[in-house]
């Protein structure tokens, strides 16, 4: 299982609370947790990432083990730590105020 | 005894007014979607207790909330409370926030450009839902008007949405360019008395009329003049703030412009200024009284470079002859050190006898007036900055 912590404004319209655990089929991408939590969550589906394009938000990030992995590939493996459900996949709205 | 339920959208959330016919006590529910920006909240007039909110912020991007009690639960239509959120051959559900420009051979038009900010063409990109307007006759069709400025509709309450390409792709896209919120269709009219007619307008493009259900669509700014474009009496580039018409005779417009009060007796083909002896005649909103034609109510700001009353007062100007001649209601507003601005969208009339009129200020203060502007009362004081106001006369 794959963790995912949402910031909270995406927990209350998924009407969930704390982190998530994903059942992520194949090996595990950015694209591959998104895809996941999109299907389980239809609800976040365009406020992580455009409903076209599937490109992040420009106001979201994505950390993990102390990384910053919003730049990487989504096809790229998340870190072993994340894959194991060791460390949390961690979505973020940048700090922009307001 | 009828009641009076206010719909407010502010920068931090939405809220909900009501009270009874002499709407003097109020009960404040809210906010609802807490922290998220509310550009607009619109009852149908079909059905009350239906109510569509546009939810959208920064980060997270556009969502569509409903409700179908009246404001007390509310649902992403595409994903009703308790329900499964996907479909029994397994697809998601959830298509509610999904607002895609139609670029398709059969009904679309290609993503062309618009003029950006400095001159150049930039590409159009939906950014948020600024006006929702439901259907005088069904509760779940409603009209959508966004940034990047395009129409779109939901014949399914909500759950799906889809442009009339018609007018964003009908030729005068590349003049079009965005004032200083964006560029946004922010008024749609629903002409309730000629089938298939519908005025918008866009900032800062003008306004623009169909006549065939939003098929086809032509720019209706004639008469205009706007001395911040090359041309000040061009087809389109005009930023036309607000439009309102009264429901017995919508073939006479009123217009608030980026400057300049305006009045079309011919459905927009045409327009005169009025503006008259208003003290400046800059301003966002403009309404119709409920039950008298001709009375129509500003709120002038002192410039477009000074976005808040001038005087440190707050006044409704209200002219009583259609315009031209424009008194000042002040009675129970604040009349020193206010410096608020009033948004396109944040004011409206009741149609009670006598009838309401109401607004809220971007310094979070929401106002009624229960005989029709000559006296004011706070309904809230300290909102988030307000963006929109709505009123639904409940029997």
């Amino acid at each position: 299982m794959i963790r995912v912590a949402l910031p909270s404004h995406l927990r209350t319209l998924a009407r969930v609370k704390g982190e998530l655990a994903l059942d992520v089929q194949g090996p595990p991408t950015q694209r591959a947790v998104l895809d996941a939590l999109e299907q389980r969550y239809p609800m976040l589906r365009g406020t992580i990432r455009d409903h076209v394009s599937q490109k992040r938000r420009p106001f979201l990030r994505f950390f993990a083990c102390g990384e910053d992995l919003s730049h990487e590939p989504p096809d790229a493996p998340l870190p072993q730590a994340v894959a194991t459900g060791q460390e949390p996949f961690l979505i973020i709205g940048s700090v922009a105020g307001g | 005894m009828s009641k009076i339920r206010v719909l407010v959208g502010t920068r931090k959330g939405a809220f909900i007014c009501a009270s009874d016919g002499k709407r003097q006590q109020w009960e404040i529910s809210g906010p609802h979607f807490g922290g998220w920006e509310i550009y607009h909240i619109k009852g149908s007039p079909a059905d009350p207790n239906r109510i569509y909110a546009s939810q959208s912020s920064g980060w997270f991007g556009q969502i569509i909330q409903r409700s179908d009690d009246g404001g007390k639960t509310w649902h992403q239509p595409g994903t009703p409370a308790g329900e499964p959120t996907t479909t029994p051959d397994g697809r998601p559900k959830g298509e509610s926030n999904k607002f895609v420009y139609d670029t398709s051979p059969q009904t679309g038009k290609p993503l062309t450009t618009h003029q950006w900010y400095d001159g150049t063409q930039h590409p159009w990109e939906f950014k948020r839902v600024w006006h929702l307007e439901p259907s005088l006759t069904d509760p779940d069709t409603v009209y959508a008007g966004v940034e990047d400025a395009a129409l779109f509709r939901t014949s399914d309450g909500g759950k799906t949405w889809h442009e009339f390409a018609g007018l964003r792709g009908h030729g005068t896209g590349p003049k079009w360019a965005p004032g200083a919120g964006g560029m946004c269709l922010h008024t749609i009219l629903l002409d309730p008395k000629v089938s298939g007619r519908i005025y918008v307008a866009i900032s800062a493009a003008g306004a623009f009329r169909t006549d065939d259900g939003g098929k086809t669509w032509k720019p209706i700014n004639k008469g205009l003049h706007s001395a911040y474009i090359p041309d000040p009496g061009a087809e389109v580039g005009h930023c036309v703030h607000r439009i309102a018409m009264h429901p017995s005779r919508p073939n006479v417009l009123f217009m608030q412009k980026h400057w300049d009060v305006m009045r079309s007796d011919n459905a927009g083909d045409s327009w005169r200024e009025v503006s008259g002896n208003l003290p400046t005649d800059f301003g966002f909103p403009i309404e119709v009284h409920a039950h008298q034609p001709e009375t129509v109510y500003v709120v002038p700001i002192k410039s477009d470079a000074e976005h808040y009353v001038s005087d440190g007062k707050l006044r409704v100007y209200r002219s009583r002859t259609g315009g031209n001649e424009w008194e000042a209601l002040s009675k129970g507003l604040p009349q020193q050190d206010c410096y608020v601005n009033i948004l396109r969208d944040a004011m409206a009339v009741d149609t009670l006898d006598p009838g309401g009129v109401y607004f809220g200020t971007t310094g979070g203060g929401v106002y009624v007036s229960a005989n029709g502007g000559d006296d004011w009362q706070a309904i809230a004081h300290d909102f988030p900055p307000v963006f929109s106001v709505e009123v639904q006369t409940l029997k």
